[in-house]
């Protein structure tokens, strides 16, 4: 991951490209690849938009590249003889210009206790002889970086998370599972994340989570946001299950 | 005030207009996926277009009104009965307390949407009273509808009051009284056989081969069994890919027609996960999201191609309808 004041510099010199998803969304698309640089910008874009939404804005949605918002046609227009499309883009072409580079964040990071291997991580032993490491050596390696909450998308709650040790990169499973629980922490490909609801998938299920990563009657509903830095913390089953059984 | 459940019919829930604001944390927006239905049927009853309402699909449910009720149903035709006679759509109905509201064969569409004056009282979750099965999340306990729920009902605003007189001045003479004035036809077109369904170009538009391109414009896909809130699988000519840069995770929404590798598009509704990773080859227009929600698995769906500023053309209208509806309703309270 390169370095903060470089992916500063690289953010400001990305010019965001526009365009439309459908007529009530515009995609502000930063560069092609997955950057701290590029996230920073996002946040950025997203947080100034947050703190001064304009008039018929409905929600923005940040992913790796890009922040999608959402907009009210009927709202936009009443606002002057533009079409909507076309003034919400000098909305943004103008937010653009005076968004900050988002500082790097400096909330705490947010730790997530994982039980390894048996029932809670069937995969972890498939993992291991993927990769040529010991069962040990995988936890050892998923519980040392810093990982990076890029995006959340795929069901309520669920992260997108920047860092895995490419040393553990496994291919999804052949036959993917046809239930896997809310706080399985998996592997597919190059990527790490956790299950937020009971669904399909099929990730290399190494651990579980006792945490809740969504809660609809939380205020976030959510145990994580994009922008926020995670670190997986082993436990052992005991604890999983006394952590499993708090309210 | 309340309804009881009486059957459920094969998937009736609780739906308003969506839950905006959490799509950043991955919360999918919900909502009636014919919204049109719904304010129609809302501003029928004196409601506030936002309310929840109940959206019935195919196989309708039986209900019984536990109070004196002011109802309106919309959307799709799934002969619907009150204490077995036929039920008009589209219109105002006072209904007397302990009538039976069933239905019987679907003849056209596939969603039809009921409206109770002083709205459906369940709990807010999120900031919406839509129904998310996938997470169990608002509507009535996060699922949809079973024999002996019994929903709550709120009380009726002054505009329920005031039609309420309308309908009955000297109390209801029959266990049923339905308005004889309804809205223009513009605002409950009758689902067509073979909807044809415009669109703009979505962000990966030019990936495509120029062939996949025009097949998509000019032949017929079939909805698929695999149809639900979430999406429509459909079948047609395979659509592939002239260049396949790997895409990274973006937004998706109501309306995006995205092609995973097998090339047969999936076209995405209310119930839409926030972001995917296939191309998005077009977008449904807001104004044919009705026509799209009350298509049935079976039936073949055209695209047909427009421009963003049509798009925008036809979404302004479309509210200018409801505002027109919203106002001729005042006016009549006011006579």
């Amino acid at each position: 991951m390169p370095s903060p004041q470089t992916s500063i510099t690289d953010a400001a010199q990305l010019s965001p490209q526009l365009f439309p998803l459908g007529d009530a969304a515009v995609v502000v698309q930063f560069g092609e690849s997955i950057s701290l640089g590029t996230h920073l910008a996002i946040q950025a874009l997203y947080d100034h938009l947050g703190q001064q939404p304009f008039v018929g804005l409905r929600e923005c949605v940040p992913a790796f590249t890009t922040l999608t918002v959402y907009y009210d046609p009927w709202l936009v227009s009443a606002q002057g003889q533009h079409p909507p499309y076309e003034r919400v883009c000098d909305i943004l072409q103008q937010r653009l210009l005076v968004a900050p580079a988002a500082p790097l964040a400096t909330i705490a990071t947010v730790e997530i206790p994982v039980c390894y291997g048996g029932d809670l991580g069937p995969d972890l032993a498939a993992v291991a002889r993927h990769t040529g490491l010991t069962p040990a050596e995988v936890i050892t390696r998923h519980t040392k970086p810093e990982y990076l909450v890029y995006m959340l998308g795929f069901a309520p709650g669920f992260p997108y998370l920047g860092g895995l040790d490419t040393r553990l990169a496994t291919p999804r499973r052949a036959e993917p599972r046809p239930l896997v629980p809310a706080g399985a922490v998996g592997i597919a490909g190059m990527q790490t994340g956790i299950y937020s609801l009971p669904t399909p998938g099929g990730w290399q299920l190494i651990g579980r989570t006792p945490l809740r990563l969504f809660d609809p009657t939380a205020y976030p509903p959510t145990l994580l946001h994009a922008g926020q830095h995670l670190r997986f913390v082993p436990i052992s089953e005991a604890e999983f299950n006394r952590l499993s059984h708090e309210p | 005030m309340s309804l009881s459940v009486i059957r459920p019919g094969l998937l009736t829930t609780v739906q308003d207009l969506g839950r905006p604001g959490y799509q950043h944390l991955g919360v999918v927006l919900s909502g009636a996926l014919d919204a049109v239905a719904l304010r129609v049927a809302n501003l029928l009853v004196g409601n506030p277009q936002t309310a929840a309402g109940l959206e019935i699909t195919l196989l309708g449910p039986a209900i019984r009104f536990e109070a004196d009720h002011l109802v309106a149903l919309t959307g799709a035709d799934l002969s619907p009965t009150l204490n077995g006679q036929p039920l008009p759509l589209h219109r105002p109905v006072a209904v007397r307390a302990g009538t039976v509201l069933a239905f019987g064969a679907a003849r056209a569409g596939c969603r039809a949407y009921l409206a109770v004056a002083g709205c459906l009282a369940v709990p807010l979750a999120l900031g919406s009273r839509s129904t998310y099965l996938r997470a169990s999340l608002g509507g009535w306990h996060g699922r949809a509808l079973q024999a002996d729920d019994e929903l709550p009902v709120g009380t009726f605003s002054p505009a329920a009051q005031r039609l309420w007189q309308l309908l009955a001045p000297a109390g209801l003479p029959a266990p049923w009284v339905a308005a004889r004035w309804l809205p223009g036809p513009a605002l409950y077109p009758l689902p067509h056989a073979q909807p044809v369904i415009r669109a703009v170009r979505g962000p990966e538009y030019e990936q495509f081969a120029q062939a996949s391109q025009r097949a998509f414009w000019h032949e017929p896909f079939t909805i698929t069994p695999a149809a639900d809130r979430m999406g429509y699988r459909l079948q047609g000519p395979a659509l592939t890919r002239d260049s396949a840069p790997e895409l990274l995770s973006s937004a998706v929404t109501f309306g995006t027609v995205q092609v995973p590798p097998g090339g047969q598009p999936i076209v995405l509704l209310a119930d839409a996960q926030t972001t995917g990773g296939y191309p998005r080859l077009a977008q449904v227009i807001t104004a044919d999201f009705s026509a799209l929600a009350q298509a049935r698995p079976g039936q073949s769906l055209q695209f047909q191609e427009v421009s963003l500023a049509e798009a925008q053309a036809l979404y302004l209208a479309q509210e200018r309808r409801l505002q027109g509806l919203r106002q001729a309703i005042s006016l009549k309270l006011l006579a």
